[in-house]
């Protein structure tokens, strides 16, 4: 347990301090909020109508900025080897650098995402769902993403190559993620979307660190 | 199966067949393709154009089926560390991705008069461009990592938690949206097609198959080859004179 959380705080620390960590992700997900209007125009309805899944396109976007580092530097510079060595399972490593990353992103997002919400004129009603689908949904990104980063260790400048792998594994939670916060918006109910979302989360938390683990041992030479 | 887990008995086995799988792969399409355009009747609603759909709708059955080969000989090669495993799983993706191609594209030519539109957002055609880029990222894997057993080992894994998250993206694709028509062939009480459509669409659905083996094999006697050369160069290398 010791182990675990003095892993959980070392990843916490390089990403909040190093400068492409959290406050990155952040600035990242506001960017393309701010963008948006700049291309499709400033008209309130349009943008009301296409808040939701901005906002969840934003949010998939965002979570893959700290993947890369996730395990990347720790793969080269040899802790990875010390880590397959602890006795701390790799399974709850992977379970450490998880969490840290999404404390830094995810997280983040949820609560930034509300505070950006009148940019795109989203309905004010909406503002607690487009939080809640966030902080359940953004789990799952980071796990399956933790995934996708274990099996990248062995590319080399695997940025891209990562996005390709996360995305198209990423569509249920942008889906629903996105229909809960539009159902929120309409007057509809959310519910549904909300319990499918979770339930995609908690599904991804449990393959994710287990496909992860998987791959940082066989990439063991 | 076990028995050819020996490359060279399995090239002497592949080597044997290739050449009838492709002929009868090749043959059958030819009598699928006739009997499809010039015996089947047209539709009744959608006239000649519903033809498109003895090419269309068994390359759509061939994507999902590929990428199920995919996962099932990752799993065999994650369990039983079975030496071909890998490069069944790696020959088979490219062929699986030119079979989604081929479901997505004609799927959109018979949109296109059908629907008045190249592309609609239904749940079908979504899962099915989904599952194509599952398969690109799986190519990309493969050839973003040099060295080919440590390719092998995260191309496997990435393999499994595709065809995990395969169900849950085409649920929730589903769940998204429900434009489609609904199955007509696979569904309790029996296909809902006359004889003279299904004969057709049933003897394409085979030719797709017989094919994928055909290309499969050719495939993989190319990948074991690539290995060997591999072996040599570094032998080579590590023994210069």
């Amino acid at each position: 347990m010791r182990a675990f959380a003095a892993l959980f705080w070392r990843d916490i620390t390089l990403n909040v301090r190093s400068s492409g960590g959290a406050a990155l992700s952040a600035a990242f997900f506001a960017l393309i909020i701010v963008l948006t209007p700049l291309g499709l125009g400033p008209d309130p309805a349009i943008l009301k109508s296409l808040a939701p899944g901005l906002f969840w396109i934003a949010a998939l976007l965002a979570t893959l900025l700290g993947l890369e580092r996730m395990v990347q530097q720790d793969a080269e510079d040899g802790t990875l080897d010390l880590f397959r060595l602890s006795p701390l399972p790799l399974e709850l490593v992977v379970v450490a650098k998880i969490l840290a990353h999404w404390l830094t992103s995810g997280l983040i997002i949820a609560i930034l995402a509300p505070l950006l919400a009148p940019l795109l004129s989203l309905s004010e009603k909406a503002l607690p769902i487009l939080a809640l689908s966030l902080l359940f949904g953004t789990p799952g990104l980071s796990s399956i993403g933790a995934a996708a980063a274990a099996l990248g260790t062995s590319v080399q400048r695997g940025g891209m190559v990562l996005a390709i792998l996360v995305l198209p594994l990423n569509v249920p939670f942008l889906i629903f993620g996105a229909s809960a916060v539009a159902a929120a918006q309409s007057g509809g109910d959310p519910s549904q979307a909300l319990i499918f979302l979770s339930a995609s989360s908690l599904m991804a938390l449990v393959v994710g660190p287990l496909a992860a683990a998987a791959a940082l041992r066989l990439n063991e030479d | 199966m076990l028995a050819y887990a020996n490359p060279q008995r399995f090239l002497r086995l592949a080597r044997a067949l290739t050449p009838w799988t492709l002929g009868a792969g090749v043959a059958l399409a030819a009598v699928g393709l006739f009997l499809a355009l010039f015996v089947a009747p047209p539709d009744y609603q959608q006239g000649d154009a519903a033809r498109i759909m003895y090419v269309h709708v068994p390359a759509a059955w061939m994507a999902l089926f590929i990428y199920i080969c995919m996962a099932v000989s990752s799993a065999v090669a994650f369990i039983w560390k079975h030496p071909l495993a890998d490069v069944a799983a790696k020959a088979s993706a490219p062929i699986g991705c030119v079979f989604t191609a081929l479901a997505l594209v004609t799927g959109m030519l018979w949109g296109q008069p059908m629907w008045g539109a190249w592309w609609v957002w239904d749940a079908r055609l979504t899962s099915v461009l989904i599952l194509f880029f599952l398969y690109l990222g799986y190519i990309v894997l493969w050839g973003a990592i040099d060295e080919p057993t440590r390719a092998a080992r995260a191309a496997r894994i990435l393999a499994l938690v595709g065809a995990i998250n395969v169900p849950i993206i085409h649920f929730s694709v589903e769940w998204w949206s429900t434009l489609h028509q609904g199955a007509t062939v696979f569904r309790a009480g029996g296909p809902a097609m006359s004889t003279s459509m299904l004969i057709p669409l049933l003897t394409m659905a085979l030719a797709y198959n017989v094919l994928y083996v055909a290309f499969l094999l050719i495939r993989m006697r190319m990948e074991v080859s690539e290995r060997r050369l591999r072996t040599i160069r570094l032998g080579l290398e590590a023994a210069p004179g």
